[in-house]
């Protein structure tokens, strides 16, 4: 559904995406999962149509992204990080704006919002202007937005960022609900736990190029699924093990103040790269 | 098939317009109200131009500069704004519908600003009782006014990075255009090689042409054909600069 060959994007002296190649399945959730400042947000703008590659290929649904925009954008929704809703328009009319961009008939623009705005449960605030909703009801709006025209790929750009954990969870749950009826998703995340939580596959990305793809579970089976950290003077160490029980023989061995535990994506990145997401 | 994509960002512009219909009004007054009094009243008071009252000489060019003001600045702040801070235009450029409608339907926007407030204005100076003759033409000369200054604020818009950059815009261009274009005089009295420069301006042909129409006389074929140029050449322009955009 979406290919990538040598992907390139510079931004004068700056190589923001660099000869990135992946392909994501239809019905798949593949995240791009890295630092801030990775790339990742680039990719989904070249893959958006919102700016253009210096070098290599794009293409979703078969379609470039270069030489035939208009068949792309008719396949896809957006919800950037940035929360661009009309703000002085209700939930509705926001919806019934984005309907009405995608050449939606009337009949089928209102059939649409009432089961959006059902779906985002936010019927009872369906006629208020969105300058007056939560930071979680404008997130979900936005995903209730790139729904609007019945997208085959979804993307969604750090689409919990900024949002308590209790509404980040409630957001996951309606990714999960739109991954059951099909969509492409294509997400990028810097929270370790949402690209564990909801990705098929994960490309982890860091300074414009992808260092490591697969499945979750492939990546950090790859490292060794058991971690130990070890306190030392200056922050901790980390060891990677196969298994548990070798984890466990090892920590016998010395003499540190330890913490056994599984290893998750944030591990495969420190592995890969010797730094934390999050620095 | 009649391509009618650009009515769908007219209908939201239009959408904005209704619910804030009075800081719309109060707002597309304010400065030529200001102008009027001004210069009408305060400065012109007992002079008379070409036989006529300066009130009447001054009006056409104030509703002039009215319509370049409120179409210009009602798509140029609103756009620039959308671009950099709501992030808003990203809604508009990831849709299937062109640029060319995109643009179009700004522009149209932009027009009904403009016009509206001109509309207001010409109220006010027939409820003051100014003598103006008014066409089809005149009419007609406004709306090609406030298409080229809608579709210049389009530009504007696209190719500034900044609000600096956008106050830039006007200080370089707006302004100067606001007090050269034979609004508060008659250009001809200007000495070479002005008179000629601020021929170039639109505005100047905007203001001649509904002067020489408030008067009963016939407008000039050259500014026709000069306005008719510029609202080519700038809509031309709008499109491509939106099409050009990189976010």
């Amino acid at each position: 559904m979406i290919q990538l060959n040598e992907l390139t994007k510079r931004f004068a002296d700056i190589v923001a995406v660099d000869r990135v190649s992946l392909e994501v399945k239809a019905s798949e959730v593949f995240g791009l999962l890295g630092p801030n400042g990775a790339g990742k947000t680039t990719t989904i703008r070249v893959l958006t149509t919102l700016c253009k590659p210096t070098s290599g290929t794009a293409f979703v649904g078969g379609h470039n992204v270069l030489s035939e925009p208009i068949a792309v954008k008719n396949l896809i929704g957006i919800a950037p990080q940035a929360i661009n809703l009309e703000s002085d328009l209700t939930v509705r009319e926001n919806l019934e704006f984005h309907g009405r961009l995608h050449r939606m008939t009337r009949a089928d623009r209102d059939k649409r919002i009432k089961e959006l705005i059902e779906f985002i449960g936010l019927v009872e605030k369906q006629n208020s202007p969105v300058e007056h909703l939560s930071g979680g009801m404008k997130r979900r709006l936005l995903i209730a937005r790139a729904l609007m025209h019945r997208p085959k790929v979804l993307f969604l750009d750090e689409p919990t960022v900024g949002l308590d954990p209790q509404v980040r969870r409630k957001t996951w749950e309606m990714i999960r609900e739109l991954k059951t009826k099909g969509i492409t998703i294509f997400l990028t995340t810097h929270y370790i736990e949402e690209a564990e939580n909801l990705c098929d596959r994960v490309g982890i990305m860091r300074k414009g190029r992808i260092i490591a793809l697969g499945s979750p579970m492939a990546l950090k089976k790859n490292i060794g699924e058991t971690i130990i950290e070890c306190r030392e003077d200056n922050g901790y160490g980390y060891k990677f093990f196969k298994t548990r029980d070798e984890a466990i023989r090892y920590a016998e061995g010395i003499d540190c103040d330890v913490i056994i535990r599984e290893s998750n994506l944030e591990d495969v990145f420190i592995k890969l790269t010797g730094e934390r997401i999050s620095d | 098939m009649i391509n009618l994509d650009f009515y769908t960002i007219f209908w939201r512009e239009m959408l904005e317009i209704r619910k804030k219909l009075w800081r719309f009004i109060a707002s597309g007054l304010v400065m030529p109200a200001l102008y009027l009094i001004t210069f009408g009243w305060g400065l012109g008071r007992g002079m008379r131009v070409g036989g006529g009252t300066y009130l009447e000489f001054v009006l056409p060019g104030i509703i002039a500069l009215s319509a370049m003001n409120n179409s210009f600045s009602g798509v140029a702040v609103s756009l620039n704004i959308s671009k950099l801070y709501s992030k808003t235009i990203e809604e508009l450029l990831v849709s299937p519908i062109s640029p060319y409608s995109i643009a179009l339907g700004k522009v149209f926007a932009g027009c009904v600003r403009g016009l509206f407030s001109s509309m207001l204005l010409l109220l006010l100076g027939l409820i003051l009782n100014v003598q103006i003759h008014i066409t089809a033409m005149f009419f007609a000369i406004l709306i090609l006014t406030t298409f080229i200054f809608a579709s210049f604020g389009v530009i504007a818009a696209m190719v500034t990075k900044s609000h600096e950059d956008m106050t830039n815009f006007n200080s370089f261009f707006i302004l100067p255009m606001s007090f050269l274009s034979g609004t508060f005089f008659s250009p001809s009295g200007l000495p070479e090689p002005f008179s000629s420069l601020i021929m170039v301006y639109p505005l100047t042909h905007a203001s001649l042409s509904l002067r020489a129409i408030s008067q009963g006389q016939p407008v000039s074929a050259v500014s026709l054909l000069i306005l008719c140029l510029y609202a080519l050449a700038f809509f031309y322009l709008a499109v491509r600069a939106i099409k050009n955009l990189e976010i």
